[in-house]
């Protein structure tokens, strides 16, 4: 009974989301309130509607309704319980449910909080959110359907992809699907800008909050993911410029585009076209990442199932970049610059050029993951480029971006006078040459290391240099220092939330930049009671073991580990067999520390135990990544906070 | 003014240009064969290899962690070596790719064994000239 509900459900919200969508529309053409009202309602309704039949599914899956296919798919009698309910997003059906789901939530919320504020925007906005919920549920209902029947019904389900009964699995698909859908409100401001002709900053003003917190989940999506690779891949990377992480990657990198160059048309009155360009563009990389991900194009962990799933997307991409062409093309004139570029150096310069180099990464980013495709189509070879291509080129552009953090927040609008600059500049660049200076005395030789490290220093210096000021400036009125601090950070909170994203940045880019250029690795055949040693770590093998888990077998090494340090522990690494796989899953050991963390893979064993391979990696400084990941939180939080009234 | 700009934008088109083209040059893989690959070995040369891993090939020397084995295509066939604990979706009678470059000593140097971890992994090949090509057309798209 209740894949037949969950169907019906899905079918009557999809009727009612077109038919909202027509209503709003017709609601604005004509100026009757009455149809956007319904059309209101409807959303309400198909919200309602998602929430149950996600209800439905998630019931299915703790209920082992194997009848249902999905269901059967992904999981099994011994999945636990929170597995079985990450399950429900754990692969393609389900995902694009969770999908909607976020995305009637936000049709929601933009209902409530704009509902009064921008009554000629307003109504489109409506019709843009509905009309992409309305093709996410076509696609449950036809390509993806959730509730199909399977039969006969099996009496065990296949049971969930090993590798994706992790936490890691619980918050990334959440947090990098509020990030995609977070990106369609924008979006449809922007739309609703264009159809209306009110293209100045009304549109951006509105949507900055969400642009925020679109651009954080995203952010966040993207390191949970890195951390999960890390920790259960058993690789000892946390990224590999897979076709997957590319494809989030790319909406990322024109999302951070956006968020800084809005900064300039709310300035400057400058940037109206490229603004909107730029918003459809990242919404339409996440449609692209999805269309390159699901559909088997390119396939990676994330490509569940081939079907028809990416003949839909593609479709919705065509439409949606042919229709915001139109659109920009039919108010071309509304969209020309009020203000002008007065100066090479000036801070409107800096966002230029770090739009330019977003912009720039993600073309390579895009170009490097459909090269494969497209040598194939052009010259029938197959020819891929790998992680070293992306970090050939992308590197530097990152350097740059680094660099530019530190310029772009503290130079002059309009034209920065020499003063100016040696003010601002000058002790953060010293300081910047100093550091380099000295860890190349310190023994780093790999001249991209000294130069991030460079770079990280001279950015902090220019936070710090900032803040100094402001602080002392508002000292001297007299205010006690904690109170000085903390009202400047309030009182400011937008630009002192983007330093604070920025120290996040540089925080992360110590971590890459650390393992990147210092981590180790080893592999080894030990037998019992011999050791490998590692950057001064000694690792005894003392035996196997075999464990019967609830949903798979496994056999775990264990290591004495011990350094100078660290008096003798053990870590258990392992190799998990499901009966489903037919190959083992790695259960990576690892030791996480402020400087360097050891990570044990079990490789190859002797069935009786008296021998195994380890592969040993002392990967440095990672933890400075994830560190990074709750910097840039507490600055995005600060960044959203309701900004204050200037009022004395 | 504009001109400085317009000027600026094309060094930085440029240069990018320059450094995706050098990149592409640099670290393109060519997916080939074993029989394409032993018309004209390039040593030195990056190649991705696909094949069957054919019965009775494989050797694994856990004390000096050596691989070897043996790729077809069922028209060539070309002997690889490796250094490392071959992966978990490895063995005889799958497929396979590697990635490395040619030994002019006459075998095929494996940097890395691609593994894939999707579920829908289909194992079973039979040594006809279909199921070779079939093999071949999956590892082909399978692998980036």
């Amino acid at each position: 009974m209740t894949p037949e509900l969950g169907y019906g459900v899905l079918i009557v919200a999809f009727a009612l989301a077109v038919y909202g969508g027509v209503a709003s529309a017709v609601g604005a053409r004509t100026g009757r309130t009455r149809f956007v009202l319904s059309a209101q309602h409807a959303a309400v309704a198909v919200f309602a509607l998602v929430t149950a039949a996600f209800g439905l599914l998630v019931y299915a899956f703790l209920t082992f309704d194997f009848s249902v296919r999905y269901v059967a798919n992904n999981t099994n009698l011994g999945t636990p319980f929170y597995y079985r309910i990450t399950a429900v997003w754990g692969a393609l059906e389900g995902s694009i449910v969770l999908w909607a789901w976020m995305l009637a939530l936000f049709t929601l919320i933009v209902i409530v909080k704009t509902r009064d504020q921008a009554r000629d925007l307003y109504p489109w906005v409506l019709t843009a959110m509905l009309a992409v919920l309305a093709f996410f549920l076509l696609v449950m209902t036809v390509a993806a359907p959730p509730f199909q029947r399977l039969s006969p019904v099996p009496p065990n389900g296949r049971g969930l992809n090993p590798l994706l009964e992790d936490t890691g699995m619980i918050t990334h698909p959440i947090a990098l699907y509020l990030g995609f859908t977070g990106f369609t409100v924008p979006f449809a401001f922007a739309l609703a800008a264009l159809i209306t002709g009110r293209v100045g900053d009304a549109w951006i003003t509105l949507t900055r909050r969400w642009t925020i917190v679109a651009w954080y989940f995203l952010s966040l999506g993207l390191l949970i993911g890195g951390w999960w690779s890390y920790h259960v891949l058993g690789w000892g990377g946390y990224w590999a410029w897979d076709p997957v992480e590319n494809a989030a990657f790319m909406p990322w990198l024109t999302g951070t585009a956006f968020l800084h160059s809005v900064m300039i048309q709310e300035r400057r009155r400058m940037l109206k076209l490229w603004n909107l360009g730029l918003v459809i563009l990242t919404f339409s990389l996440t449609l692209f990442g999805t269309f390159l991900t699901r559909s088997g194009v390119i396939a990676s962990v994330h490509a569940f199932t081939q079907g028809a799933i990416g003949v839909f997307f593609l479709a919705f991409l065509a439409l949606v970049v042919l229709t915001a062409l139109g659109l920009l093309a039919w108010r071309w004139e509304a969209l020309g610059a009020q203000g002008e570029l007065d100066s090479v150096v000036s801070r409107e310069s800096a966002f230029l050029l770090n739009n330019v180099f977003f912009c720039a990464a993600a073309f390579t980013v895009f170009f490097g993951t459909v090269f494969p495709l497209l040598s194939e189509a052009a010259r029938g070879v197959k020819v891929s480029v790998g992680a070293p291509f992306f970090n050939q080129v992308n590197v530097p552009l990152f350097l740059g971006l680094v660099f530019l953090m530190g310029v772009g927040p503290l130079i002059a609008w309009r034209r920065a006078s020499l003063d100016n600059l040696k003010r601002n500049f000058l002790w953060p660049v010293a300081l910047g040459i100093a550091a380099a200076a000295i860890f190349f005395v310190l023994g780093v030789r790999s001249t991209l290391a000294v130069l991030a490290l460079a770079l990280t220093v001279f950015v902090t210096a220019t936070i710090a240099l900032d803040f100094f000021r402001a602080t002392r400036a508002r000292l001297r009125l007299g205010e006690p220092p904690l109170r000085a601090m903390g009202g400047l950070l309030l009182r400011h909170n937008r630009r002192y939330g983007g330093f604070v994203i920025h120290l996040g940045i540089l925080v992360i880019t110590l971590g890459v930049t650390g393992s990147q250029a210092w981590s180790v690795q080893t592999e080894t055949t030990l037998k019992r009671g011999d050791a490998a040693e590692l950057a001064g770590y000694r690792i005894r093998f003392d035996g196997l073991a075999a464990r019967e888990e609830s949903n798979h077998f496994k056999v775990v090494g264990t290591f004495t580990v011990s350094n100078g340090r660290i008096g003798p522990t053990a870590m258990r690494p392992a190799k998990k067999f499901y009966p489903q796989e037919q190959t083992p899953i790695a259960g990576v050991d690892y030791w996480m520390g402020l400087t360097e963390d050891l990570y044990l893979v079990l490789g190859d064993f002797a069935r009786d135990g008296t021998e195994a391979t380890i592969k040993v990696q002392v990967n440095r400084l990672v933890s400075w990544i994830w560190i990074g990941g709750f910097v840039l939180t507490l600055g995005a939080l600060l960044a959203i906070l309701p900004e204050r009234k200037k009022a004395t | 003014m504009k001109i400085k700009f317009v000027a600026g934008g094309v060094v930085i088109l440029a240069a990018l240009g320059y450094m995706i083209y050098a990149g592409v040059t640099q670290s393109a893989v060519y997916f080939v064969t074993p029989s394409e690959l032993q018309t004209a070995p390039v040593p030195g040369k990056a190649y991705r290899l696909g094949g069957l891993v054919t019965a009775g090939s494989l050797t694994w020397e856990p004390r000096t962690l050596d691989l070897s084995f043996a790729l077809s295509d069922g028209r060539a066939t070309v002997p690889v070596r490796h250094k490392g604990t071959p992966p978990d979706l490895f063995g005889e009678g799958r497929g396979a790719v590697v990635e490395g470059s040619w030994a002019p000593e006459g075998y095929f140097k494996a940097t890395l064994i691609l593994a894939k971890h999707s579920e829908e992994y289909k194992a079973p090949h039979g040594e006809t000239e279909a199921g070779y090509k079939e093999l071949i057309r999956s590892l082909r798209q399978d692998v980036r």
